[in-house]
């Protein structure tokens, strides 16, 4: 509320100097809401190689999931074991047991790449809605951004994960896989192959505006509610937040097992 | 109306419009999944797994919604 009488009072006082000065001080005033970039910004460059700030965010969360899966290897050897221990196995065979839903006895086969996807993606939801992330500015760009909440990463998720259920068609069907895309059989079969191939691409962008709308939405609501009011009112919002970074983890991983299943299965 | 209020209001458009068919969608899924739950309560963990995802998939049409609009108001 300050801050935006104080701008105004700026904008009045420039307005009497020169209309020039006046009109760049209207421009700043229609920007002056909550701080929204739709692309990750850079921050610094190492060696001519600007690090943008979302890259940065997801360095810690690397950080803090190597120290998790150190101390779990340490303490699987260990006779006596943590309540950390515990905890990860239990996140583990939730996950695990959600994901043999979908794949029945090919689950061991695929956890670990899955299991990857939705780990990467959960810490770094999760990580983007801690205080400080967004909200520290360093010459008017936030410092950190949720890695997920830009379109680079998910694009280079969803490519994985598209170019992964080609790779287990061809390894588990062989030359028989491309029978989906290509099939001269007949002139159905032929076109329906033509929309295979399409789907294929589509997917990449489905899944990538998919994971970066829900979470760069999720910032933007955010920063617009607790600039419109600044205490309390945010919680819920991000309880909610919270909530949408976990379905949308599981949503992630859940198709590309789902499009796995399908891949290495014959049809008849 | 020049070309900013122009995007103000096509930004608006983009989600409002684009909110309908979700919405209508999601709806239907809760009502069935409703439906289902009555049916065989003893289901409802699979229930609520699947109805979870299969509301998430309809709401990624209103986020592509989403993502136009801010395109269209920010960039």
């Amino acid at each position: 509320m300050t801050a935006t009488y104080l701008t105004a009072t700026t904008e009045h006082a420039a307005q009497a100097t020169s209309p020039h000065v006046a009109d760049t001080a209207a421009k700043a005033e229609t920007h002056a809401g909550p701080h929204v970039s739709i692309k990750a910004e850079p921050v610094f460059s190492v060696a001519g190689f600007p690090i943008a700030n979302s890259m940065l965010l997801s360095f810690f969360v690397f950080a803090f999931f190597i120290a998790i899966v150190a101390k779990y290897n340490t303490d699987a050897k260990k006779p006596k074991k943590s309540g950390l221990f515990y905890f990860v196995t239990f996140a583990l065979r939730g996950i695990y047991g959600l994901f043999e839903s979908a794949l029945g006895d090919k689950t061991m086969y695929f956890f670990p790449l899955i299991g990857a996807f939705f780990f990467y993606i959960l810490l770094n939801n999760w990580a983007g809605l801690l205080p400080g992330v967004g909200s520290v500015l360093i010459h008017h760009v936030p410092l950190l951004r949720a890695n997920t909440a830009d379109l680079n990463t998910t694009i280079a998720l969803a490519l994985v994960s598209v170019f992964m259920v080609q790779f287990y068609g061809v390894k588990h069907l062989g030359g028989s896989y491309f029978k989906k895309f290509i099939n001269f059989a007949n002139p159905i079969s032929f076109f329906v192959g033509i929309l295979e191939i399409v789907s294929e691409f589509s997917r990449i962008l489905s899944f990538a505006f998919r994971l970066f709308g829900n979470i760069f939405a999720g910032e933007v609501l955010l920063a617009v509610v607790s600039f419109l009011i600044p205490a309390f009112v945010s919680f819920p919002f991000l309880m909610l937040e919270t909530f949408v970074g976990l379905i949308q983890a599981v949503v992630f991983s859940m198709l590309s097992a789902i499009l796995f299943r399908l891949a290495i299965t014959s049809e008849h | 109306m020049d070309a900013e209020a122009a995007k103000l209001i096509g930004a608006a458009l983009a989600i409002g419009i684009g909110a309908i068919g979700p919405g209508i969608g999601i709806g239907i899924i809760g009502g069935k999944a409703m439906e289902s739950l009555g049916r065989n309560p003893e289901a409802e963990s699979s229930i609520r797994t699947n109805m979870i995802l299969a509301i998430a998939l309809t709401e990624g049409i209103a986020i592509f919604a989403l993502v136009i609009s801010l395109i269209i108001k920010f960039v």
